[in-house]
């Protein structure tokens, strides 16, 4: 890892330690899942060069089937959330083999019109609550000794979970897989004539992305002990595009920034009502016309160094 | 001898709608040749590229490499094979680095690169033989350099370093000199001539003194068929060929 992505690696670390300090904790949490939920997209599209407008299908998928299995099934935490990752792997399974033979804006359109399956099929669904959602999911008791209704424990869970999942989608950029997946969004029939079976690279990418996706949703869920609508709605799907733009597409911290810029916007203005989106509307206007590259990209470029 | 023969197409052809852009071309490259494929804008040697190596879909005919038919197989599988392309319009990574272009392709040689939770630090034991390839053509004070900041003329060679290093059997060069300023031009036919030792070369190619320079055997397409076949001096005298390439009256 450069140097400078290490002194930013510590100083995220630092800053999401501190912070419960001076801010809500619930608050961070869910900064960080969405971070988290980010950063599996930015996997997808900055590294392997697929805008998929369908990834909410990924974080509600694990959300419902990880608050099901807690509280329905009376899953302990870590089971519960390994639980509703399997599913958003095995979604991202189905989806992605389906929706990888297309490229350019009509992958994007199947990886919607297949999350709008999703979310209709949720909204009918019994086990879902329609929507009500999947109200007071226990947090049980983590490993069987860690009682994650004490706000620190949950908290430090969280920041372990978004911590590996953050550093397993560094590895997974710098790695010889990185590498081919890189090659491939930079020119697809060149990598093809070297001989790479390109659409295998794509699915490994995009289940990759689908399960660490999922990850983000099944900890929301125990975070906030709910599992709702809100989730696999389109316009998560869209949130997490805006996130991505804004912090850095294609860098490492971009979509961390960009994650905790569009909560905070929601948090701080929600008495804003409705003009919320407009005010996130117009942020993504602002950046697509002055820094294209996202908060964190523009800074790289000016420090000269990939972040 | 069947055995001199590296590539072999039979009555290859491919119609698009209501156009036919490759009409019963019948084709044998012979091992070791550069073998040039020539003809006027339109005349189909870019889709014989493409059919080759199944970038396209032939409507009819054959494709044998080695023996053996490649007609259906992926394209994937057909470079995996040894039968390895280049493109008309540059084909290189453009956002990598020129030294990480040419060890995506030696990367090859690991099998699938499945892995993702190695480090690419793993990568780092190519790196000679990448340096290597690119002292070969040239670019060696460019190791570090984004490919997309290179000037053309080194692009193209940064791309013949990258086949080179799968180090294929057969190289298909689609135009390498098009777009070229004069001196590169004379430095790319040279490291084709150099690539082709102990290799076989089908190359697409305008510059008719690069063809006259580096081929042992040409051959003209016109509209999509075969019109005259042989070593430079038959060829360039036919007045068929004259005709085709200069228009009625040259004749």
């Amino acid at each position: 890892m450069p140097r400078a992505q290490k002194i930013a690696l510590a100083v995220m670390a630092a800053f999401f330690l501190l912070a419960p300090l001076a801010m809500y904790p619930i608050f961070l949490m869910k900064a960080m899942c969405f971070a988290l939920f980010a950063c599996a997209f930015n996997l997808l599209i900055g590294f392997g060069g697929l805008l998929s407008f369908g990834h909410a299908m990924f974080l509600g998928t694990a959300g419902y089937a990880t608050a099901h299995a807690a509280k329905v099934w009376g899953f302990p935490p870590e089971f519960a959330i390994l639980f509703g990752t399997a599913c958003a792997a095995v979604l991202g399974l189905v989806t992605g083999l389906l929706a990888i033979r297309r490229q350019g804006i009509y992958f994007a359109m199947i990886t919607l019109a297949l999350a709008q399956m999703i979310y209709f099929y949720y909204l009918q669904a019994a086990f879902t609550g329609g929507e009500d959602g999947i109200q007071a999911v226990p947090r049980g008791v983590l490993f069987g000794f860690i009682d994650l209704s004490n706000v620190w424990a949950i908290y430090g869970t969280v920041f372990v979970i978004f911590m590996a999942g953050f550093l397993l989608i560094y590895r997974v950029i710098h790695s010889p897989f990185g590498q081919v997946l890189k090659a491939i969004r930079e020119n697809e029939p060149r990598a093809l004539s070297l001989g790479y079976d390109v659409n295998r690279y794509k699915l490994l990418a995009y289940m990759l992305s689908a399960t660490l996706a999922g990850l983000a949703g099944a900890t929301k869920a125990l975070v906030f002990q709910l599992a709702s609508l809100t989730d696999v709605h389109w316009s998560m799907s869209g949130e997490v595009v805006l996130m991505t733009l804004l912090g850095g597409l294609g860098t490492v911290f971009g979509p961390v920034v960009g994650a905790f810029i569009i909560i905070s916007l929601e948090n701080y203005l929600a008495q804003l009502g409705a003009w919320v989106t407009i005010v996130q509307g117009v942020i993504f206007v602002i950046c697509v016309l002055t820094f294209r590259r996202g908060v964190i990209g523009e800074l790289g470029s000016w420090l000269k160094k990939p972040l | 001898m069947a055995n001199d023969v590296i590539l072999e197409t039979r009555g290859l052809t491919k119609e698009f709608k209501g156009f036919v852009a490759v009409q019963d071309v019948s084709l044998k490259v012979r091992r070791g040749s550069i073998h040039a494929l020539i003809g006027p804008n339109g005349a189909g040697k870019t889709t014989c590229f493409n059919l080759l190596t199944h970038f396209l879909e032939p409507t009819r005919g054959q494709i044998l490499y080695n023996g053996r038919e490649i007609t259906g197989s992926s394209p994937a599988s057909i470079a995996r094979m040894g039968l390895v392309r280049s493109f008309q319009i540059s084909a290189v990574f453009p956002h990598l680095t020129v030294l990480e272009n040419v060890r995506i392709a030696l990367q090859r040689k690991r099998g699938a690169s499945f892995d993702f939770w190695r480090a690419e630090g793993v990568l780092n034991e190519l790196n000679a033989k990448a340096r290597e390839l690119i002292e070969s053509v040239g670019l060696a004070e460019f190791e570090t350099t984004a490919a997309v900041e290179l000037p053309y003329g080194r692009k193209r060679a940064l791309e013949i370093a990258t086949t080179l290093a799968l180090d294929p059997e057969m190289m298909l060069l689609d135009e390498p000199t098009a777009g070229m300023a004069h001196q590169d031009v004379d430095r790319i036919s040279a490291l084709i001539k150099k690539a082709a030792v102990n290799r076989t070369v089908l190359m697409v190619e305008h510059n008719l003194s690069v063809v006259e320079h580096l081929s042992d055997r040409i051959t003209v397409l016109q509209r999509g068929e075969i019109l005259a076949e042989g070593d430079y001096k038959t060829v360039s005298v036919n007045p068929e060929v004259i005709q085709a390439y200069l228009g009625a009256g040259h004749g």
